[in-house]
């Protein structure tokens, strides 16, 4: 009895010193094997009388199990330390650069046109779209602008025929014709697109971007006008207050009509929308002409509404500080990675409008 | 149009400030663009600033100085005076300005091999003292901030310049804008003085206007005023065509212009002694020539407001006059002309023949057809007080007596469309202000609409003269209504701007350019479509319509690389054109790539960019849109801008006709025509028109949730195939064998070369084999594998490679 009791001391103190696997599984051998010292204890237990033998065989049993678990610790601490000693050797420089990704980027306009249509969309209206080319009667005629019309020459038009009948649209107001000839009243839309000007200097360039928006019902008025505005340029420019001025203005197509002004000042060189005393116009509106309802089918005695024009470009040029408007359309590489935008940046209501 | 404010005074009686009068002129919707002085040559003179003076290397005595004149970089001057030091303030003329004392005339020179821009002035030269020894010292605490700031004050008086609107003839004349102030409540407006002059004698030139269709005059008045001196204008009227930055030419032509300019009433005078025998107001025939005033020799058409005598035509009628009758410095008799012609003829002959003239622009937006007689008595007023001389009576030929047209205007139409109420009084006062005669009725207004506003046709156009004198202040701002009647974005429109952050999120950087483009450069990539010309391009390079993304692109791109960019990737999302009527266009997708990827890389190998690079990002962007990529057909055919054998067309259905996209490498001869100098370059182009719209909503997409935990197995075959043998074949026949057992198929290796014959390839392919029912056995294996030999080797004709 005393003797396995001795073993296992023996055989635990050695296995506490230092050890690699081979003596580890000697000492597993001696113990275990075939003629190991436990396994030959095991095979005299037959020899036993019945009592001795079950007590004999739960304290052997209970000794295999020690010396077991002893000999597998053991085991995984040697291979423990072993990977660990090879790891060190596997050390690499994770100063070295990662792997490359090619971040790409969205345009400035882009990102813009989706703020605006977040906005919008947020006080019920729907996008709609236009060609870029249009007839005459489109773009002109049927916004009360007739060719006899002074306020023709205020568009320097593209045309694609010496007949003028095809142009390139030079505004979006003909969506207005095309959305109201197309469906019933009421409507409710905006209408972001390219429109063309053969007008080409530091602040003009031939092509560039509007929104047109048009809310037709029964009681639409010149208030809600103001409050539509008022609304998109505040969630725009993503201030508290505004400062806005209408002014009397003229444009063939809507009676009364306004230009609108934000205030702003110059502060560290970079503007600042919606303080300050000067005045920048941003666009232009008004009440939709009842000639232009009668040209599209819509009773001007039953309905009513209003009708705006924005430039997109200006208000992005605006809102992100960048100065030029021909940089917009040059594909400058540089000038792309510096003001295009994150494609998971998408304008939002409820994740905000911008990071 | 141009004014000064005290002009404006001789018309209104006013307490207000000037900035006042400025404000309110925009608020009533008479936008002021300025409101400054005119530039004098004495803004050349500038204050400035020495910061530094260095020696002259080529003499003793002059100095190079830095100095500060306000701008973003400092200028060198030259300079002899022995006090040009530097911190010394003091005043610097540019090139151009004419120096006050000498009446000589700055510009940039050479002074002993060094250029000096403008100079430094003394107090003699200035003509401010006698001094000439050194420049002018200013003061530091009077001049420090002034640096660039004019150093004379400008005397004349400041020039308001108006943007007005094309509906608003009234106010191209002072007086117009001064009724509209005193409507606005900025004062009263002044009687005109109207000095009855004597009118001796009738008017013995015959006028005529000839009846006849599309005559484009109504009504013709004149008088002759004989014994004239023309002469130059005094001083007082020189002046106010001065201040409007126009040049006085003699007192006769100064008075025409004077009271267009003050009573919005063109007028024309011509030598009475030219005029052979009578006026005729007719249309002019075809082919009819005449010479204008401007020198220029003028082919007529047909139906051309004319007013000639009986030797010809004498001048367009209220657009330009004629040399031949034209007032000169001798004339002694004139006969001066005040007439109406209707805009749109006016509009129709000018843009014929391309004439701008101030009259021109008058007419075309209508003149007061009642302002005939004011403006014959006011300039002959002038005329016989300045050049003396005897005037006739007026001589007024009619054929429409131009009376007032008439509005009922139902006052609650107001509130209906602005929103707000204006008392019933003060609609009255203000329309009656602005020339409207009233008759009140009840609810309803009877108004006669003054002849000089030919703008004002039905009652919404009354609305805008009410709120508009009322101010658009008072509109109230109104909560935005927030009910939607329809959705923000058809499926079309969110397909759009999915696509595009989706093209963005591979790599590339989204540019925008314009629709137009360089003929020669459209041509390499049009294909069959119809070359859409513009008829009045910006440049002659940016001729055509595009008829493909891909011109921009490459223009563009090569840019880039002429920066020193080598890996570009780019992309455009927006309209080609097919052809020249509304609609005829398609949205596109055009992506291109140059270079190679992984360029100068530590860790990984770099190559030139290939097919497969952008056949992966058209791919995967139509997957991440939610086309199903198992059912995708490709084909090895493309548009002949591609590379013929590295490029493809993409298809979402075997049996669809029309491609939804292309990729593939970009011709190399196009490359070299465009002298594109790079590694490699591909593209890809979606046709967004063509991509059918999912019609079922991803919640009812979704099949049901189906796995298999039974063991998978993994087998390895190598066929024997032709070289043009399509990988894509050769997956559809393994995967249509048994659709249950195999998973996946992949393509892990090609090989040509040895041991395989010259018009032949291997194909090494995996494929994953698993059953939803059991865990297959050795001989379920063995079966399937049997069965995908034995039928890609017939379907094929393909040998298994042993």
């Amino acid at each position: 009895m005393s003797d396995i009791k001795k073993i296992k001391d023996e055989y635990l103190n050695k296995l506490d010193n230092d050890l690699n696997i081979e003596s580890v599984n000697q000492i597993k051998t001696q113990l275990f094997g075939k003629n190991g010292q436990i396994s030959n204890f095991f095979k005299t237990l037959g020899s036993l009388p019945t009592d001795d033998r079950k007590k004999f065989a739960s304290e052997l049993n209970s000794i295999k199990d020690e010396l077991q678990e002893k000999i597998n610790s053991k085991l995984r601490e040697i291979e423990t330390k072993e990977i660990n000693s090879k790891l060190v050797n596997e050390k690499v420089d994770v100063t070295l650069p990662e792997r490359e990704i090619n971040q790409g980027k969205i345009h400035p306009v882009s990102q813009v046109i989706d703020e605006i249509s977040s906005i919008f969309s947020e006080i019920g209206f729907s996008v709609e779209e236009g060609p870029d080319i249009e007839n005459e009667h489109y773009n002109f005629t049927a916004l009360n602008t007739p060719d006899n019309h002074p306020a023709r020459d205020m568009h320097d038009t593209f045309y694609l025929d010496n007949n003028k009948e095809l142009l390139l649209r030079t505004h979006t107001s003909p969506v207005q014709v095309r959305t109201m000839l197309n469906g019933k009243p009421p409507f409710k839309i905006i209408a972001p697109g390219r429109t063309y000007r053969s007008d080409s200097d530091q602040t003009h360039s031939p092509m560039f971007h509007q929104v047109e928006g048009l809310h037709i019902d029964k009681e639409i008025n010149m208030g809600h006008l103001k409050g539509c505005l008022n609304y998109f340029i505040k969630s725009f420019f993503e201030v508290d207050k505004i400062k806005m001025r209408f002014r009397p203005s003229h444009f063939p197509f809507t009676e009364p009509s306004a230009e609108v002004d934000i205030g702003y000042e110059i502060k560290n060189g970079k503007i600042v929308i919606g303080e300050g005393d000067k005045w920048l116009e941003i666009l232009g509106c008004g009440m939709v002409h009842p000639n232009v309802l009668k040209n599209v089918k819509v009773n001007p005695d039953k309905y009513q509404g209003y009708a705006f024009g924005i430039g997109i470009d200006r208000l992005g040029m605006l809102k992100y500080g960048i100065n030029d408007l021909r940089a917009f359309f040059e594909t400058d590489y540089r000038w792309l990675n510096h003001f295009g935008f994150d494609p998971l940046d998408v304008p939002s209501n409820y994740r905000g409008l911008s990071r | 149009m141009k004014f000064t404010i005290g002009w404006l005074k001789e018309h209104l009686d006013t307490q207000i400030q000037d900035n006042g009068l400025i404000e309110k002129l925009t608020d009533i919707g008479l936008e002021v663009e300025s409101y400054e002085y005119l530039n004098s040559d004495l803004d050349n003179f500038k204050v400035a600033k020495i910061i530094n003076a260095e020696q002259h290397p080529n003499a003793d005595r002059l100095r190079i100085c830095d100095v500060d004149i306000g701008q973003e970089n400092t200028v060198k001057v030259v300079c002899g005076a022995p006090n040009a030091k530097k911190d010394l303030l003091t005043v610097y003329a540019g090139p151009g300005s004419i120096i006050p004392k000498n009446n000589m005339k700055l510009t940039v020179s050479k002074i002993r091999g060094v250029t000096s821009y403008g100079m430094l002035c003394s107090e003699s030269e200035l003509n401010l003292s006698d001094e000439s020894e050194g420049i002018t010292e200013l003061k530091t605490t009077k001049y420090s901030d002034k640096i660039g700031k004019n150093f004379f004050k400008n005397k004349s008086e400041k020039v308001v310049d108006l943007s007005v609107t094309p509906n608003r003839p009234d106010c191209l004349g002072v007086r117009g804008i001064a009724r509209d102030l005193a409507a606005a409540g900025a004062g009263k407006l002044k009687n005109i003085s109207n000095k009855n002059i004597k009118k001796n004698g009738s008017q013995t030139i015959k006028v005529s206007i000839t009846k006849e269709k599309n005559q484009g005059c109504t009504v013709f008045g004149s008088c002759l005023i004989t014994g004239v001196t023309n002469k130059e204008s005094p001083k007082w009227l020189k002046e106010k065509i001065i201040s409007l930055g126009q040049k006085p030419i003699s007192a006769i032509v100064d008075i025409t212009n004077y009271v267009m300019l003050d009573l919005n009433r063109p007028l024309h005078a011509y030598d009475a002694d030219k005029i052979d025998k009578e006026i005729i107001v007719r249309n002019s025939k075809k082919s009819e020539t005449f010479e204008a005033l401007d020198n220029k020799e003028y082919k007529l058409g047909d139906d051309m407001c004319v007013i000639s005598d009986k030797s010809g035509v004498l001048g367009l009628g209220g657009i330009i006059g004629g040399t031949r009758s034209g007032t000169e410095i001798n004339t002694k008799n004139i006969l001066l002309e005040s007439a109406y012609f209707i805009p749109r003829s006016i509009r129709k002959t000018s843009k014929l023949l391309n004439i701008d003239t101030d009259a021109k622009f008058r007419f075309e937006r209508g003149i007061d057809p009642r302002s005939i007689e004011l403006g014959l008595s006011k300039a002959a007023e002038l005329i016989s007080e300045i050049c003396g001389g005897k005037t006739s009576n007026f001589d007024i030929q009619k054929t429409d007596k131009h009376e007032k047209n008439k509005i009922k205007f139902n006052v609650s139409l107001f509130e209906k469309i602005t929103g707000f109420k204006v008392d019933d009084n003060e609609i009255v006062k203000i329309l009656t202000d602005l020339g409207f005669e009233v008759s009140k009725k009840k609810l309803e207004l009877d108004l006669k609409i003054p002849t000089w506003r030919p703008d004002i046709i039905q009652p919404i156009d009354i609305v805008e003269e009410i709120v508009r004198i009322k101010g658009y202040n008072k509109i109230e701002t109104l909560e935005p209504e927030k009910t939607k009647i329809k959705d923000t974005l058809n499926k079309q429109q969110k397909l759009f701007h999915f696509l595009q952050r989706s093209v963005a999120s591979k790599g590339y950087f989204e540019t925008v350019t314009w629709s137009f483009t360089d003929s020669k450069i459209n041509n390499l990539f049009k294909e069959n479509l119809k070359e859409i010309k513009i008829v009045n391009p910006i440049s002659s390079d940016l001729d055509v319509l595009r008829n493909s993304i891909f011109t921009n692109l490459t223009f563009y791109l090569k840019k880039n690389l002429d920066r020193g960019f080598k890996d570009i990737s780019l992309f455009e999302i927006g309209p080609i054109f097919k052809n020249s009527k509304p609609g005829e266009q398609l949205t596109v997708i055009g992506a291109i790539k140059s270079g190679k990827v992984s360029r100068l890389n530590w860790n990984e190998k770099e190559r030139p960019v290939d097919v497969f690079d952008v056949k992966k990002d058209v791919i995967q962007t139509l997957v991440e849109a939610g086309y199903e990529r198992k059912s995708f057909f490709i084909r090895d055919k493309s548009p002949s801008y591609y590379h013929p054998g590295k490029a493809g067309s993409v298809y979402l259905d075997k049996d669809d006709i029309e491609p939804v996209a292309y990729f593939g490498d970009i011709h190399p001869n196009i490359v070299k025509k465009l002298d594109i100098k790079t590694e490699g370059l591909v593209g890809f182009e979606i046709y967004l028109d063509h991509l059918k719209e999912n019609k079922i909503k991803l919640k009812d997409q979704k099949p049901n949730f189906e796995y298999s935990d039974y063991q998978k197995s993994e087998r390895d075959f190598a066929f024997i195939v032709d070289k043009n043998f399509k990988a894509q074949d050769l997956i559809e026949i393994i995967s249509s064998i048994d659709q249950n057992l195999i998973r996946s198929i992949k393509i892990f290796d090609i090989y040509e070369g040895e041991n395989i014959p010259d018009d032949k390839k291997s194909i090494a392919i995996n494929v994953i084999i698993q059953s939803s029912e059991k865990t297959l056995e050795e001989s379920d294996l063995e079966k399937i594998n049997k069965l995908i030999i034995s039928t890609v080797e017939t379907k094929s004709g393909a040998k298994i490679r042993s």
